[in-house]
């Protein structure tokens, strides 16, 4: 029997993710294992990084956080809401990016937001299109196809979706993945601004290490669905007798284990 | 609440009216196969009435009226279901399942939807029934609006049950969206009565609210009566049917929240 976590009330005390003993077992009894008892508490207005090789359990973990996976045991709260009962009240206030779901091409960008801004029910939805649009350049696209569009201008009008709730949760899959360096450090800015102007909650899956190095301030390592470490990017470099987090992740991802040497967490 | 609900509904809507408004090629294959019908079967009509002219104006009602009522049901259906397959075959849906709207909310979308591409599809078929044959469909009386609705609803039953086989079995399931309906037909009595059917077939055409509509149909235009059994039967079948497929489809999205069916649907 998973421990029973005591079921949160929301309350702005809450924090922004909290995850106890959480687990999904795909095809039954027997089945693969993608999440392995993860517990962790992301707090209000941080941003942690999750961390792993294909099929480390990142996508499965974040599918649970959104409600879109139901785990086989474990339990998760959003932002105080508890995602097996309440997760419509949490969803209202939490926003997602992904490179790998398109928003409807044949729209232009101005309609794929108005259709998000009625689906989170967003107070003086033209005036917030027009602010967001303002803020990551999107003032000339607006009226453009979302299917004519490059990858970098793509990236900041799923940004500009996943910030039209104006959310106080952010969960962010790869959002500088196919980008051009110069195109990638804007958003990295961008984010950098948006969370330390919005006091939002960032938790962000990405295969690249520095830009986790630079947005993250704890990061969560993961293997075979399970948390084998974690702590800050400098204190992972550290702890592993590395420098950088790039050699850190290819420690765990490879199962070596900590620098002789170096101190354990 | 209601309002903010009203608007998540509105919201879904609105993706896919901004999409036909901007693709005169989807709005006009809306019209194409329920007018491409209503010519053919307005011809074999006016065919059969130069052969038999003492029952010419009562086969070209009831095949035309059968043939235009049909419709509805098929195009309830289709866009209900076609509009689901929008969101999988754009890959958005992952997007809409993590936005607050609820399923419910998502149903109701969807049949607003599929109320506008009846209404789309069909109306055109009727106006060109009355100018090329002299059919109007509405000489049968305020109880078309009824059959209308009966059969509407039927469509959108269906459909929840199309819409699950696609959450169980994914892509595969996807060519139930144009087919289904069209193996019901010959069970519908919409060009023949029941009582046409062999005996143990006819309790499984009973079965469809779609038969008891075009029983009452024929009434309509052949007595100018109302066939208010049927017409009951009709709308209770609904009932039970909507109830079974909701269900269904309820429980199929559950299922595919377990099996992270909604991660990879439609690959």
């Amino acid at each position: 029997m998973p421990p029973i976590m005591p079921v949160p009330t929301p309350d702005a005390d809450e924090p922004a993710i909290r995850c106890e003993a959480l687990t999904k077992r795909y095809g039954g009894r027997d089945g693969a294992v993608a999440v392995d008892g993860l517990t962790f508490t992301l707090p209000r207005g941080a941003t942690w990084g999750l961390l792993g090789g294909n099929g480390a359990g990142k996508t499965t973990t974040i599918a649970m956080l959104l409600g879109l996976l139901v785990p086989t045991s474990g339990r998760v709260a959003c932002l105080g809401h508890d995602m097996a009962r309440d997760r419509f009240r949490a969803l209202a206030r939490m926003n997602f990016s992904s490179p790998y779901i398109a928003l409807p091409q044949r729209l232009t960008v101005a309609e794929n937001l108005r259709v998000y801004a009625h689906l989170y029910d967003v107070k003086r939805a033209e005036a917030r299109i027009a602010a967001l649009a303002a803020d990551l350049q999107l003032e000339d696209l607006l009226q453009r196809p979302a299917g004519e569009l490059s990858a970098g201008q793509k990236t900041r009008v799923a940004l500009a979706k996943a910030l039209i709730n104006t959310p106080d949760l952010l969960l962010l899959d790869e959002p500088t993945a196919s980008l051009d360096p110069d195109t990638g450090d804007w958003v990295r800015t961008w984010l950098e601004r948006y969370r330390a102007e919005s006091g939002c909650a960032i938790l962000l899956a990405s295969h690249n290490m520095a830009e986790v190095a630079r947005l993250c301030g704890h990061v969560l390592m993961l293997r075979k669905g399970r948390v084998v470490d974690e702590g800050s990017p400098a204190a992972l470099i550290e702890r592993y007798g590395r420098e950088d987090l790039e050699q850190v992740f290819l420690d765990i991802a490879r199962g070596r284990g900590i620098a002789a040497g170096a101190s354990p967490a | 609440m209601m309002r903010a609900s009203a608007r998540r509904i509105w919201g879904l809507m609105y993706r896919h009216i901004a999409l036909y408004r901007r693709s005169w090629p989807r709005v006009v294959e809306l019209m194409y196969w329920p007018v491409l019908q209503m010519v053919v079967w307005g011809f074999i009509t006016a065919y059969l009435a130069g052969l038999q002219n003492n029952i010419a104006s009562v086969a070209a009602g009831v095949l035309l009226g059968g043939v235009l009522l049909w419709e509805v049901a098929l195009r309830s259906q289709m866009g209900f279901t076609l509009s689901f397959l929008e969101e999988i075959w754009s890959r958005n849906l992952g997007h809409i399942f993590v936005s607050p709207i609820r399923p419910t909310e998502m149903v109701a979308a969807l049949m607003a939807l599929s109320l506008v591409r009846v209404v789309v599809s069909v109306l055109p078929a009727v106006g060109l029934a009355w100018l090329l044959y002299a059919f109007g469909l509405w000489t049968m009386g305020p109880v078309l609006a009824a059959f209308f609705a009966a059969l509407l609803v039927m469509g959108w039953a269906v459909a929840l049950g199309v819409t699950s086989l696609i959450l169980r079995f994914g892509a595969g399931a996807e060519a139930l969206a144009w087919s289904v309906l069209f193996g019901v037909t010959p069970f519908a009595a919409v060009f023949y009565p029941v009582s046409v059917l062999p005996a143990w077939l006819q309790p499984v055409a009973l079965s469809l609210p779609a038969a008891h509509v075009f029983e009452g149909m024929r009434m309509a235009l052949t007595d100018g009566r109302i066939a208010w059994d049927h017409l009951a039967w009709a709308f209770g079948l609904d009932a039970a049917w909507m109830a079974g497929m909701g269900w269904l489809f309820m429980a199929q999205l559950q299922a595919a929240r377990v099996k992270g069916a909604l991660l990879n649907i439609g690959e």
